[in-house]
């Protein structure tokens, strides 16, 4: 069921609707049964995955939770009996010895969880690369790939679940006695095509309580609801035909093409994501459910590691709290750090290992976007340039000590476009079939001079009219306005929440009216699922 | 006072979002005043304010093959034909049920070519056939039918939906038929006058297999039983034009379920010598239409079978009758004179109903 289908506005309806009506009891078991209908909607084998996934976290959830107050109890009993050095001694083996337990479970589960995602996700990518290897030692013999779907969001609610284990090995809360409350956490719909990647504790307070009607609440949710559908429908589904003609012809398309047709996808992808976050944001807003924000306006960003902190954060700070933070300091990195210090001298020394973190973190965020050597080098490229960066610090301060730039509105801007530009330019990995072909098209920007043609009519051939960059020009004149207004006079919908009736009203019927007439959607156009569904 | 107040501003928000979109909606959807002007010929109907003995139901094989307005000139029969572009067996059946909610004919003429399609062809013919349509169950079946597997019956509800697109292609058209509809055809007749012989044979290439299709066939019997519960005598007919093939064994089959159903068939294709109709003269797209003459020669026809053997009566005597078709003859009249005009002055009829230039 597409977010942008008529089943889907027709289904969300439906839902609110007995959310509101049927006893506030019923709300989060009501949520539950949606979820599931949905995902059984989506493939009826997929439930499968999702409730092995559920019961796996839930029981191990148990049992890291019992063996924990098993050792907190046992702590207690002794208490009485032993000698205070004893109770240190005893409290310490038992503590270790829990941990111990608590540890195989954690790792158990995690094997199970991310191996269902590495079989279904990423055995047709090693099975690819066995092959080529083979092909490429004059073999014959070629592995048969499999023929398994990919269950809908499972990259999503596989890391839903583990930060949930994680957090509970780690003492952030106690475990979720209720399997099904646990089932809603993973499958709640709006999240589950292309998140936010909640965590438990920030998600289940608003999940599962009880939530009266409020119109202003929902009349909220609903307009962030309408903001994402401009967004997809009226921008990155519009600009769509475009960036695709650019970028599936790149003999045809070279050069100052693929400066447009990397700022296009940088646009479409902008407004496809965000667009579908506040369409998921908006839901959950319309039920009372408070999720975390996913974007902060990214491309005003003054710098990669900034960029990173604005643009998907819920995936950033995934994989900083789960694999970069624990891996920079485990024991062996740590001992690696000491060596290196003393190897290498004590500045470098520190950085080697912060950097060895930097390129693993970036290359799983790179496998987890795809299964493909693209996404890869995508992954390895951003963790490249953040090193580079870092690198480079010295040579910023001394440029900056010398030109007082720094803040001035010109270099600002200066600093925003060189971050968009960077960012789009590593985003073409996204776009072109291989990478030897990325770095090839990305070659003729600079050494194809065919920048006239940009204005000889050939932007008006591939698949946009004139019609259609006039709405684009809009939409994105809208995009930039309302941020402009956000940064000045704070949110735009509180702002209009709290201004006259007739004004929200006619700002809502508005945006309805321009979903309605400028949207790419319907006969004549593909319906488009949104990129990020397929990560 | 405050309560009030809140639900008299809702109601009045309500009521001008709804006129808003019913504004854009009628704005956008086509108007089809020129060049393909079919997508007219199911709205028309509903301007009709008599009543007809005859009910044409078809494709192009009645729109463009019968003419009411001879019927009546020669014979007094008021008739009307609910034809569209590729209208298909489900969607005539869908057809003639609206026309039985506000009319009984005595006779409906079914054109039997579209026997050949067995499941929905294309969207744009669906929505020409539909959009026009009064809402009823007869149009909510005629869309559940016909629908393409990438159409969405929402679409026909919201037409700004499907058509929102149009806004970049509005013409000034778009403004001056926003409330009104053009008048283009003469009691669902698609008049040409231009000439284009048929100069090849056509030879039916070998198909897999000659059986109508079971929808087909599902639709041709409930069309036949919603004329025996209404009582009106049902002709099934093929039309005299050579395109697209008529095989023999789809020949046989129409003769067979014709006799097994007791209902009469007419081969217009194997008489047409005997008509008179001369595809060198009587077709102005080389066979695949009949123009004006050939329509003529055929309705002159067919006017002595409805009077004399089926009985359809004289109206001429009616005086509202003859007000009202004395009106249909003048725009018939003038409507051939004009294209006459134009071929004199062109060399080819001008995009039909577009104003000569």
């Amino acid at each position: 069921m597409l977010f942008t289908s008529y089943a889907f506005v027709a289904f969300v309806a439906v839902v609110a609707v007995l959310y509101y009506v049927l006893p506030k009891k019923a709300q989060w078991p009501l949520l539950l049964l949606a979820s599931y209908v949905f995902y059984f909607i989506a493939g009826p084998s997929f439930l499968i995955y999702i409730t092995a996934t559920v019961v796996s976290t839930w029981y191990a959830g148990l049992r890291i939770g019992r063996i924990g107050a098993a050792h907190a109890a046992d702590a207690e009993a002794g208490k009485a009996t032993r000698s205070k050095e004893d109770r240190k001694a005893v409290k310490a083996k038992a503590k270790a010895k829990a941990k111990a337990k608590q540890r195989a479970w954690l790792v158990a589960c995690l094997l199970f969880n991310f191996g269902i995602l590495a079989v279904v996700k990423y055995s047709n990518f090693a099975i690819f690369n066995v092959n080529s290897l083979l092909a490429a030692f004059g073999s014959p013999d070629k592995l048969s790939f499999l023929t398994i779907a990919l269950p809908m969001g499972i990259s999503f609610y596989t890391f839903k679940t583990m930060s949930y284990l994680i957090d509970l090995y780690r003492g952030k809360f106690p475990a979720e006695r209720n399997v099904f409350r646990l089932a809603l956490f993973t499958s709640f719909f709006p999240q589950l095509v292309q998140g936010p990647i909640s965590r438990f504790d920030d998600l289940s307070k608003s999940l599962f309580e009880e939530h009266r009607f409020d119109r202003r609440v929902v009349l909220s949710g609903l307009q962030r609801i309408l903001w994402g559908f401009f967004k997809k429908l009226v921008i990155a589904d519009r600009i769509l035909a475009g960036v695709t003609t650019l970028i599936k012809n790149p003999d045809q398309y070279t050069g100052a093409f693929v400066l447009v047709g990397m700022l296009f996808y940088a646009l479409q992808l902008y407004a496809d994501f965000t667009g579908g976050i506040d369409i998921t944001i908006g839901i959950s807003e319309m039920l009372g459910i408070k999720v975390a924000e996913n974007f902060n306006a990214p491309f005003l960003s003054r710098n990669i590691t900034d960029y990173w902190r604005r643009w998907h954060i819920t995936m950033g700070t995934w994989f900083r709290d789960y694999i970069f933070y624990p891996m920079s300091v485990a024991q062996p990195m740590l001992r690696l750090s000491r060596w290196c210090r003393e190897k290498l001298g004590e500045g470098f020394g520190k950085r080697v290992t912060v950097y060895m973190a930097t390129i693993v973190t970036w290359f799983a965020t790179g496998i987890w976007h795809g299964s493909s050597w693209n996404f890869i080098a995508w992954g390895l490229a951003n963790g490249f340039v953040i090193i580079l960066s870092h690198e480079c610090e010295p040579l910023y301060k001394r440029f900056h000590a010398r030109f007082h730039w720094k803040g001035k509105p010109a270099y600002t801007a200066f600093e925003v476009v060189r971050t968009v530009l960077l960012m789009s330019s590593i985003r073409l990995f996204d776009c072109y079939r291989d990478v030897p072909l990325t770095f090839r098209m990305f070659g003729t920007m600079f050494t194809t001079f065919n920048y006239g043609r940009l204005f000889d009519g050939t932007l008006l051939k591939i698949g946009l009219s004139g019609a259609d960059y006039a709405v684009l020009g809009v939409g994105l004149a809208v995009l930039i306005g309302s941020r402009v207004v956000k940064d000045r006079t704070g949110d735009f919908r509180e702002r209009l929440a709290a201004g006259p009736a007739w004004v929200r009203t006619a700002a809502t019927f508005a945006l309805i009216l321009a979903i309605l007439v400028l949207g790419a959607y319907g006969i004549g156009y593909d319906a488009k699922q949104f990129i990020y569904n397929q990560f | 006072m405050k309560r009030l107040r809140s639900i008299g501003f809702s109601v009045v928000a309500a009521v001008l979002c709804i006129a808003v979109l019913w504004l854009a909606t009628r704005l956008v959807v086509p108007k089809y005043d020129t060049g393909i002007v079919e997508g007219n010929l199911t709205a028309e109907y509903y301007q009709e304010t008599t009543k007809h003995d005859v009910i044409f139901i078809g494709d192009c094989e009645v729109y463009e093959t019968f003419s009411p307005i001879t019927l009546w000139e020669k014979y007094g029969i008021t008739s009307y034909i609910r034809g569209n572009a590729q209208q298909l067996m489900w969607q005539s059946y869908s057809m003639l049920e609206d026309t039985l909610r506000t009319e009984k004919p005595k006779v409906v003429v079914l054109g039997v070519i579209g026997m050949k399609y067995d499941t929905p062809q294309k969207e744009t013919y669906n929505r020409m056939t539909l959009d026009g349509m009064r809402w009823s169950a007869a149009k909510v079946g005629a869309i559940e039918a016909s629908r393409m597997p990438n159409e969405s019956f929402v679409d026909y509800l919201f037409p700004l939906l499907r058509y929102h697109s149009r806004w970049s292609a509005l013409t000034a058209s778009d403004l001056k038929y926003l409330f009104t509809r053009p008048k283009l055809f003469n009691n669902g007749y698609y008049m040409r006058v231009d000439v284009k012989p048929a100069t090849t044979v056509l030879v039916g290439k070998k198909l897999p297999d000659y059986d109508f299709g079971a929808n087909a066939y599902q639709y041709l019997d409930r069309i036949v039983q919603l004329c025996k519960d209404d009582g009106i005598e049902l002709i099934l007919n093929k039309a005299p034009v050579i395109y697209p093939y008529w095989y023999p064994e789809w020949d046989k089959q129409m003769v067979d379920y014709a006799a097994a159903h007791g209902i009469a068939y007419y081969n217009f294709l194997a008489e047409k010598d005997a008509i008179g109709i001369d595809l060198s003269t009587d077709t102005y797209d080389a066979g695949l239409h009949l123009n004006l003459s050939g329509v003529e020669k055929l309705s002159t026809r067919l006017g002595a079978i409805l009077s004399q053997d089926f009985g359809v009566p004289d109206r001429r005597s009616d005086a509202t009758l003859a007000a009202d078709y004395a009106k249909k003859v003048a725009f018939y009249d003038a409507m051939r004179d004009r294209q006459l005009a134009e071929i004199a002055q062109y060399g080819h009829v001008l995009g039909f109903g577009a104003p000569a230039q």
